[in-house]
């Protein structure tokens, strides 16, 4: 039987998500008997291909993120949000609260101990939005992963689910949004 | 049981419970341990029926649990997957309607709201997010108020009239624009007569009234939620109990 093939990235996120699916350690070993891995930092590839899940971590803060989401939302044929900024946003969102000129001036031109104050404009730079959306603003989500970041107990219970051909669902004592 | 105290019964979801003449259904399912959820009731405090989390069915008739007194034979239906799913809903739109980000806030594990969308199953906000800017006041010494996380269940109005013996707190506004007032001439918690012992500093089901300099006494992991269920009844009492000690 061909392996369930799996994509995983990060948006405006930290990449503790990722480290958190480390964390099931040595279970990884057994989980690769079934799964390979396609787009994803563990593997470095740069784009995405036809996949059956895909594994979305961080909210989407800017155009390469919406890129990037929709390339995902194209070739997965399950998207999954992993953590609390795919899904609501997260830390990242409370930029929201202010305008983008006015984050981009406190961290560039006013923040403390900055030196040649001057707000990026490079061209490789990708454009930010002007709010920061959970990727459910952008693209169809068919599941959701709660937690900051969520357990490798969660991520092997939705996993499990998935490779059991079931719908997944996450017990009370691995439901958490922190 | 007497003949007289039989005729009182209500039955929820078909368990038979006594109640006394007064008692609101919310009122005789908590004392017999019947969990209805509710976010804006404390037993003490007048019923204020706003955050419709406690909505039961009478025959074909929905009420709010904490409001409709309890009549005898009445045949309530409270667990059921119909209006579990509705709580779930309004549940998550109390969510997108505020600024909760539980990641960053110091109630997470304490939070009734995070606690009751556990409770419900809730995995995402469903609903787009209104990212609403909301003022913070810091301006009182020992008491933080960040109504990024009001529910507007209206708890510590209650409190600070109805037990502390005071009007610190009132909603002014509607619809999307209602938010928590503080009576004072400038309008800041500095100017008002809160104090860190009163009820009202201590009640907030959210993050909204906090104390500080105590947020992180006790760590993420050993939290009141973290520990219990929002559905263990007398939960409450133990939660004031707890947070009114004098050292905090």
């Amino acid at each position: 039987m061909s392996k369930i093939r799996i994509a995983t990235t990060s948006l405006a996120g930290c990449f503790g998500c990722h480290m958190s699916f480390l964390d099931m350690d040595e279970r990884l070993v057994a989980l690769l008997e079934h799964v390979e891995f396609n787009r994803s930092p563990l593997t470095d590839i740069k784009h995405c291909g036809p996949c059956d899940i895909g594994l979305i971590e961080g909210a989407v803060c800017n155009a390469e993120n919406v890129h990037v989401l929709r390339e995902f939302r194209d070739n997965c044929k399950i998207l999954i949000a992993v953590g609390a900024c795919a899904i609501n946003g997260g830390v990242p969102a409370m930029r929201n609260h202010f305008n983008l000129r006015e984050c981009l001036e406190e961290a560039y031109v006013n923040g403390v101990g900055v030196e040649n104050p001057q707000i990026p404009n490079d061209v490789e730079l990708p454009l930010l939005l002007d709010k920061v959306h959970p990727i459910h603003d952008v693209v169809r989500v068919d599941y959701y992963l709660p937690g900051c970041p969520p357990s490798a107990d969660e991520f092997l219970k939705i996993l499990g689910d998935l490779l059991a051909g079931k719908a997944p669902s996450l017990p009370y004592n691995l439901l958490h949004y922190d | 049981m007497s003949a007289d105290t039989k005729q009182n019964t209500i039955t929820i979801d078909g368990q038979e419970i006594p109640f006394l003449a007064g008692q609101t259904i919310m009122d005789a399912a908590l004392a017999a341990g019947v969990y209805i959820p509710h976010l804006c009731h404390r037993q003490g405090l007048t019923p204020h029926g706003s955050c419709k989390l406690c909505v039961v069915d009478i025959a074909s008739k929905s009420v709010t649990a904490c409001t409709m007194p309890a009549m005898a034979g009445q045949q309530i239906s409270n667990n059921t997957p119909a209006l579990n799913e509705a709580r779930k809903t309004i549940t998550q739109m109390l969510f997108i309607e505020g600024n909760h980000i539980c990641p960053s806030c110091e109630k997470c594990g304490d939070c009734t709201l995070q606690a009751m969308a556990y409770h419900l199953g809730m995995l995402d906000g469903h609903f787009p997010q209104f990212f609403q800017r909301r003022e913070v006041d810091a301006s009182h010494p020992t008491v933080m108020l960040d109504r990024d996380r009001c529910i507007l269940c209206e708890l510590c109005v209650r409190a600070s009239r109805e037990v502390d013996g005071k009007n610190v707190f009132d909603i002014a506004g509607r619809g999307t624009n209602a938010h928590l007032i503080v009576n004072s001439t400038s309008g800041k918690l500095v100017d008002s007569d809160l104090e860190t012992s009163d009820m009202a500093a201590h009640i907030c089901p959210v993050g909204a009234i906090l104390i500080k300099k105590s947020g992180y006494k006790v760590p993420i992991g050993q939290r009141t939620f973290d520990l219990h269920k929002v559905s263990e009844i007398g939960l409450e009492k133990t939660i004031l109990t707890k947070v009114r000690q004098p050292d905090e």
